[in-house]
């Protein structure tokens, strides 16, 4: 049984493995069918950097995050964003990702649908995902498609999030260039002082801006944005028109630039790699944790302890077997 | 993490009804899988294209307009050309002659008006190899 198991991810290995060479040479089949079995399997990422670990270093790609409330227009930014960038000959890998449903975990995965005018641009790749159980606004394997982006030579990954309320920070983790998308109506200044998602953001967007209450809260999120220490631009767009798009997009450069003047974006690098851990690990956590059955008298002290054995005891293991 | 079913559901040439599109793909989501709904008047090069990206295992047409026989005829082509291969499924108006015929041209199955959703369902899990055991 153990053995069969091993020798299915060994299968499963070799698969994505032969497919990563096939992406190398932009074959966008083989980029579909790697991210499936990332997407099924996380870990299995960790053969991926290592066998292309050169290839990973010289390619790098710009990562931008959008991230908002449903319904603020993140999708149709994302197209007219991504409009802009195909002008400039670059080349886009995105990542769209919808809410599964807690209960069947089901999903309808509907961002597509603002993306129609770029489906047969070879240069742009447009892959819809579930959150699958995560609560971050991200899907876990988020990280490993980046991984795969990169392999293929995208020149910009953008990232779509669940933006269902205040704490789908994980965007931050992620991405380069955060861009917060807001719309008028959404609240008075005291929406916009509390924690969460306002703190994450690089970009301010408010978008529907030709809609009555966007000068509202632009003014109010001048206000609020004085009192923090570094100043951060607000842009006002009509994602259906494309006006803003321009404005929006120099801003995202000049965000990259100052990344790579100050070293931030090196920074940005290292906490996606801790964040990527991170997540494995409480995953393999999570993981041990469901499967242990408790005597009548277990103290948690007990079960921390026995549960972080058993993980180590894993890993060796792992590490064993490679 | 298990493997999920994934379905693109697409509504190819001019008519503007997808009542039914979304009937289905809110009922494949309560199954649990994960549904890409693309919307209105696509091109048959368009959805194959986007099924490749989103490597789904079904694709599902919804087609009112009459044109089903040389839609799918198109979307079978250009998977052959693309190398792509995954069953087919037609859902909308469609007269049983030509049910048959779109069948026979490799189309996995075809659904007509008021067909439960419950058997769309089967027939999806069953053509993946996922069905109940």
């Amino acid at each position: 049984m153990v053995n069969k198991a091993a020798s299915s991810l060994e299968n499963e290995i070799q698969k994505l493995l032969s497919l990563c060479d096939k992406i190398i040479v932009k074959d966008q089949l083989a980029l579909a069918r790697a991210i499936t079995l990332i997407e099924n399997n996380p870990e299995l990422v960790f053969n991926v950097e290592e066998r292309y670990k050169d290839v990973l270093a010289e390619n790098s790609s710009h990562i931008v995050g959008f991230t908002g409330s449903p319904g603020a227009g993140k999708s149709t930014l994302t197209d007219a964003y991504v409009v802009k960038l195909r002008a400039n000959g670059k080349k886009v890998g995105i990542i769209a990702v919808d809410p599964s449903s807690p209960f069947t975990g089901g999903a309808l995965l509907g961002d597509r649908i603002r993306m129609k005018r770029h489906f047969t641009d070879d240069n742009v790749f447009i892959r819809s995902m579930g959150s699958r159980g995560n609560v971050g606004g991200l899907n876990d394997s988020v990280f490993g498609v980046i991984t795969l982006y990169k392999l293929y030579g995208f020149d910009y990954v953008i990232i779509e999030t669940v933006g269902a309320g205040q704490s789908e920070v994980d965007i931050a983790y992620v991405a380069d260039t955060v861009v917060l998308v807001l719309s008028p109506a959404a609240g008075d200044e005291i929406q916009l002082m509390k924690a969460g998602i306002m703190e994450i953001a690089d970009i301010f967007v408010i978008n529907k801006s030709d809609l009555e209450g966007a000068h509202i809260l632009k003014v109010n999120l001048e206000m609020v944005l004085q009192f923090s220490e570094s100043s951060k631009p607000i842009v006002l767009t009509v994602a259906t028109s494309g006006k803003g798009i321009e404005e929006l997009y120099k801003e995202i450069e000049n965000h990259k630039v100052k990344l790579n003047e100050t070293g931030e974006i090196k920074e940005r690098a290292k906490r996606r790699i801790k964040k990527h851990a991170e997540v494995i690990i409480n995953k393999s956590i999570a993981e041990i944790l469901s499967k242990r059955d408790l005597a009548d008298s277990t103290q948690v002290s007990e079960l921390v302890k026995d549960v972080v054995e058993q993980f180590c005891l894993n890993r060796t293991q792992n590490e064993g077997k490679s | 993490m298990e493997k999920k079913i994934r379905v693109l559901i697409a509504k190819p040439g001019l008519d503007g009804h997808d009542r039914g599109a979304k009937v289905v793909a809110r009922g494949l989501r309560d199954a649990g899988m994960e549904v890409i709904y693309t919307g209105l008047r696509q091109t048959p090069e368009e959805i194959v294209k986007a099924a490749m990206q989103e490597d789904v295992d079904v694709i599902g047409l919804s087609i009112l307009s009459g044109a089903h026989l040389s839609i799918c005829k198109k979307v079978l082509e250009l998977m052959d050309q693309y190398n792509f291969h995954v069953p087919v499924f037609v859902g909308g108006i469609i007269p049983p002659d030509d049910a048959e015929q779109l069948l026979k041209m490799g189309i996995a199955a075809v659904f007509g008006p008021g067909t439960p959703i419950s058997e769309i369902v089967k027939k999806v899990q069953e053509v993946v190899g996922q069905g109940v055991a």
